[in-house]
């Protein structure tokens, strides 16, 4: 049996004998015992193809593994990786270094969202007001009774909503949305986003609870067609046109 | 009041304010500036019963709009529920009362009391 003499080589992607590199500067906080937060540099190489969030992971790895950062899937499907990159919402994982066309990188935590700990922030607010406006089918029968059958829905139906099905929860468009900034009570592009994917469902029932749930001083009429948030979407999503579109229902131009 | 109806009645009073403040524009047209702010051509304007009636309802109109308009951006400015509360009685009240105060001047020289 082969001795082992080392630590077995990691597995990276960013391996550092690469000849390109990077400045890395990662904002670092804790509200804990700082009064504010201070940047931190790292000059990490990177590929082609060598994504944000991999440097990110390469100086966890190879300088400073107390930075705080949060990411599952790293394929822009599980909406944890939201940071501000170069000041612009993107999500880590979805982003290249390459396509950034800077030698500096700098990565902050998301606008508009409580930070937990250098780029990890807190979802709480978001996540409440996406469960605010019920992100689920409201009727009174259901399909998993014994003789029940499925509802069917035709391609047309599906194209009313399935764009805004898509939304990944990662808080960009909150984080890019000016009303955000100043609105603590605002319900935010997300949430109003998943109400038009609700309400545009023909399989619903619940569109009236759910426009009288977004009609109030801090809903939808808040929003001032900025559309910096369907800017940001890594997804499609479109929240700026769902606004637009619920809007059609409560000045009864759709029904 | 639910909100939609107060943001169509703001979306409205900014598309009838659009109609009338053309017609208001297009009227002064008719003089030159400096003659249109003479002072009996002010009051000659006001004597003049259909020119006053537009004029007050641009008044109400541009109040109901303006004033909303600034309940809005305080709303977001900064939030509380006394606040909130002090914000949108306080607008209604200063709406209010511009209309009156800007009324009594129509109504005052209209009816040759100056
Ligand atoms: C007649 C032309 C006008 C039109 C077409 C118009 C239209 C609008 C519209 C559509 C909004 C809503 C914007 C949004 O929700 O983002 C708005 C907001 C507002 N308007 Fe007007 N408006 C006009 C004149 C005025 C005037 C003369 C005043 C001042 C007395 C005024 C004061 C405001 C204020 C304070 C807001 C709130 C700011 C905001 O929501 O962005 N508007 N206006
Ligand atoms: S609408 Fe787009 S940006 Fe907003 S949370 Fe969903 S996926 Fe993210
Ligand atoms: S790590 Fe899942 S979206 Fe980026």
């Amino acid at each position: 049996m082969a001795q082992v003499t080392s630590i077995a080589e990691e597995q990276t992607s960013t391996p550092l004998s690469s000849s390109k590199s990077i400045t890395l500067r990662i904002s670092r906080y804790n509200p804990k015992h700082d009064d504010s937060s201070i940047f931190m540099e790292f000059t990490v190489p990177y590929q082609k193809w060598t994504t944000v969030l991999e440097a990110i992971l390469d100086v966890k790895k190879h300088f400073d593994h107390s930075v705080a950062v949060r990411y599952s899937c790293r394929q822009a499907t599980c909406g944890s990786c939201g940071m501000m990159i170069n000041g612009k919402p993107r999500l880590a994982c979805f982003t290249k270094i390459s396509e950034l066309n800077s030698n500096v990188i700098t990565v902050e935590p998301m606008s508009n969202f409580p930070i937990i700990r250098d780029l990890a922030v807190k979802f709480e607010r978001m996540f409440d007001s996406h469960h605010k406006i019920k992100p689920y089918l409201i009727r009174d029968d259901t399909e998993l009774e014994s003789d029940a059958k499925e509802f069917l829905q035709s391609p047309k139906e599906v194209e009313q909503y399935i764009q805004f099905a898509n939304c990944i929860k990662c808080g960009l468009c909150n984080s890019a949305c000016p009303t955000m900034a100043t609105d603590s009570s605002f319900v935010g592009p997300q949430a109003l986003a998943q109400a038009y994917r609700y309400v545009a469902d023909s399989r619903d029932k619940g569109k009236d609870s759910r426009l009288k749930m977004i009609d109030e001083p801090h809903g939808i009429w808040r929003c001032h067609f900025a559309g910096s948030c369907s800017q940001v979407c890594p997804k499609g999503v479109d929240p700026a046109m769902g606004i637009q579109l619920l809007r059609g229902y409560l000045l009864g131009f759709r029904s | 009041m639910r909100e939609s109806t107060i943001m169509k009645i703001h979306y409205g009073t900014a598309i009838a304010a659009v109609a009338l403040v053309a017609v208001h524009v297009l009227m002064r047209l008719t003089q030159g500036f400096a003659e249109s702010l003479e002072y009996e051509s002010v009051l000659a304007n006001y004597k003049f019963v259909p020119y006053a009636i537009m004029l007050e309802l641009i008044l109400v109109l541009l109040s109901i709009h303006g004033f909303n308009g600034l309940r809005v951006i305080l709303l977001e400015l900064k939030q509380g529920r006394i606040y909130e509360k002090a914000v949108s009685y306080g607008c209604l009240a200063a709406m209010i009362g511009l209309i009156a105060y800007g009324s009594r001047t129509i109504i005052v020289v209209n009816m040759g009391l100056v």
